[in-house]
């Protein structure tokens, strides 16, 4: 229960979830002043085929955000022929901010125990198979690998994109490592 | 010919392979029917021991059926006399197997050729092939090392490219990454996509979910069963970004 009140609580950006890209903006701007369009090229760079949806427009709400909370201070600098004439630095609010976020080891959890709770429960009340709802999830798990991997091949060597793709295909291995357990352990239950 | 025939490149019917007889019976193969499509990619995962190698001999004609029918390019390969039967094996099917099965006495280009030589090409031609599979599968600067001199990785490519030799119907793969480590099979799922855009079609039984993945269609097997098939080709799944926990 306490989760899903958390979730909540996340505000979306446009589909994107605020606190990642907060923290990244501040963390950007710890070492220099920026523009706003040179934090969205550094994303874009980190992010390759993902960063689509994270458009400047993303950037500059949170900038205003991180301005209004008192963690960045926006000075206008006059440079002819710049549309962006904005510099963001940090606060020192936001630098501690910076500082919190970097030490933090919390990770985003996997979450095998409600699909769990799902065959225990589809078992007792004999409601479904469990191995149908496995091969039902394991075929979604496999177009989602599919997908990952292609991005993941179609990446140059030595690109940082890559390297999150890669993650990417390494989780869903290990979920679908983990359905197989699930497999074995529900067809012998059916005896 | 059958109108089946047309498109699908193999199509098995009812196979059933048993071992033993009385209480040592062993159903390895229980009423497996498959069709595969011209350049289609189906992949067959499932425990070991659950039939899926077994199947594999059948579908390529290594060991006969107790039962049922396999159709190789139209021609029923049970209805053949053996001498027929190893001819098609060689021009029509491609082998790729976990531990390779490369000749160590023959250099790497000396083993790609080796297909084409047997089935009757000329030595000039089929050195000419053999070097340009070689370079398809980005060895060519191996060509004359022996098995012995690769990395795993590298012999594995070399038996890829062997099996397309003959340029196959079909090229059936047993396992092709259970040997390989995660760099190596990151190689081979490359080399499986390339032979796939380019219309090979490819049966391949494997526990390898990166390998599963390529697949066109995903079959899976269960004490010698087919129990599930999902369509993996034009799937949704959720975005890239969601996956990779950009998106709430």
């Amino acid at each position: 229960m306490g989760q899903v009140v958390q979730l909540e609580k996340i505000e979306p950006l446009q589909g994107y979830k605020l606190r990642i890209v907060q923290e990244v903006v501040l963390a950007l701007l710890a070492k220099q002043a920026s523009h706003g369009y040179q934090l969205q090229a550094r994303l874009a760079l980190a992010l390759g085929p993902l960063g689509g949806a994270l458009n400047a427009g993303h950037i500059y709400v949170t900038l205003g955000r991180l301005e209004k909370a008192d963690l960045v201070r926006a000075r206008r600098v006059d440079q002819a022929g710049r549309p962006d004439r904005k510099v963001y630095e940090l606060t020192a609010a936001g630098r501690e901010r910076v500082h919190e976020w970097l030490s933090d080891t919390s990770w985003p959890k996997p979450a095998p125990a409600e699909f769990h709770l799902k065959l225990v429960a589809a078992a007792a009340a004999g409601l479904a198979d469990p191995v149908r709802l496995i091969d039902k999830q394991r075929g979604e798990l496999l177009v989602g690998l599919r997908e990952a991997q292609r991005a993941a091949l179609a990446e140059p060597a030595g690109s940082v994109a890559g390297l999150l793709l890669e993650g990417v295909v390494l989780r869903l291995q290990a979920d679908l490592r983990w359905l197989e357990e699930c497999a074995r352990y529900w067809n012998a239950a059916k005896g | 010919m059958t109108v089946e025939s047309e498109t699908s490149v193999l199509s098995a019917q009812g196979l059933c392979k048993e071992y033993g007889k009385g209480a040592a019976l062993v159903r390895a193969v229980q009423a497996v029917t498959l069709e595969v499509e011209r350049g289609e990619l189906v992949a067959v995962v499932g425990p070991s021991g659950c039939g899926k190698s077994t199947l594999l001999h059948l579908l390529g004609g290594l060991e006969r059926p107790t039962a049922g029918s396999v159709r190789l390019g139209g021609s029923a390969l049970e209805r053949m006399p053996e001498a027929q039967q190893a001819r098609i094996r060689r021009r029509d099917l491609g082998f790729v197997f976990q531990a390779f099965h490369l000749v160590d006495e023959l250099t790497a280009l000396e083993n790609v050729e080796l297909p084409a030589l047997l089935a009757g090409a000329s030595p000039r031609g089929a050195r000419a092939r053999a070097s340009e599979l070689l370079a398809q599968v980005g060895l060519a600067d191996r060509a004359s090392h022996l098995p012995s001199a690769l990395s795993g990785g590298q012999q594995q490519r070399v038996a890829i490219a062997r099996a397309l030799a003959n340029e196959p119907l079909l090229v059936l793969a047993d396992e092709p990454t259970g040997n390989l480590d995660s760099s190596a099979t990151t190689e081979l799922l490359r080399l499986f996509e390339q032979l796939h855009a380019r219309g090979q079609t490819v049966v391949v039984v494997t526990h390898d979910e990166r390998i599963a993945a390529t697949a066109d269609r995903l079959i899976s097997m269960r004490d010698g069963a087919f129990v599930d098939e999902t369509k993996l080709a034009g799937g949704t799944a959720r975005p890239l970004s969601a996956m990779a926990g950009l998106e709430a």
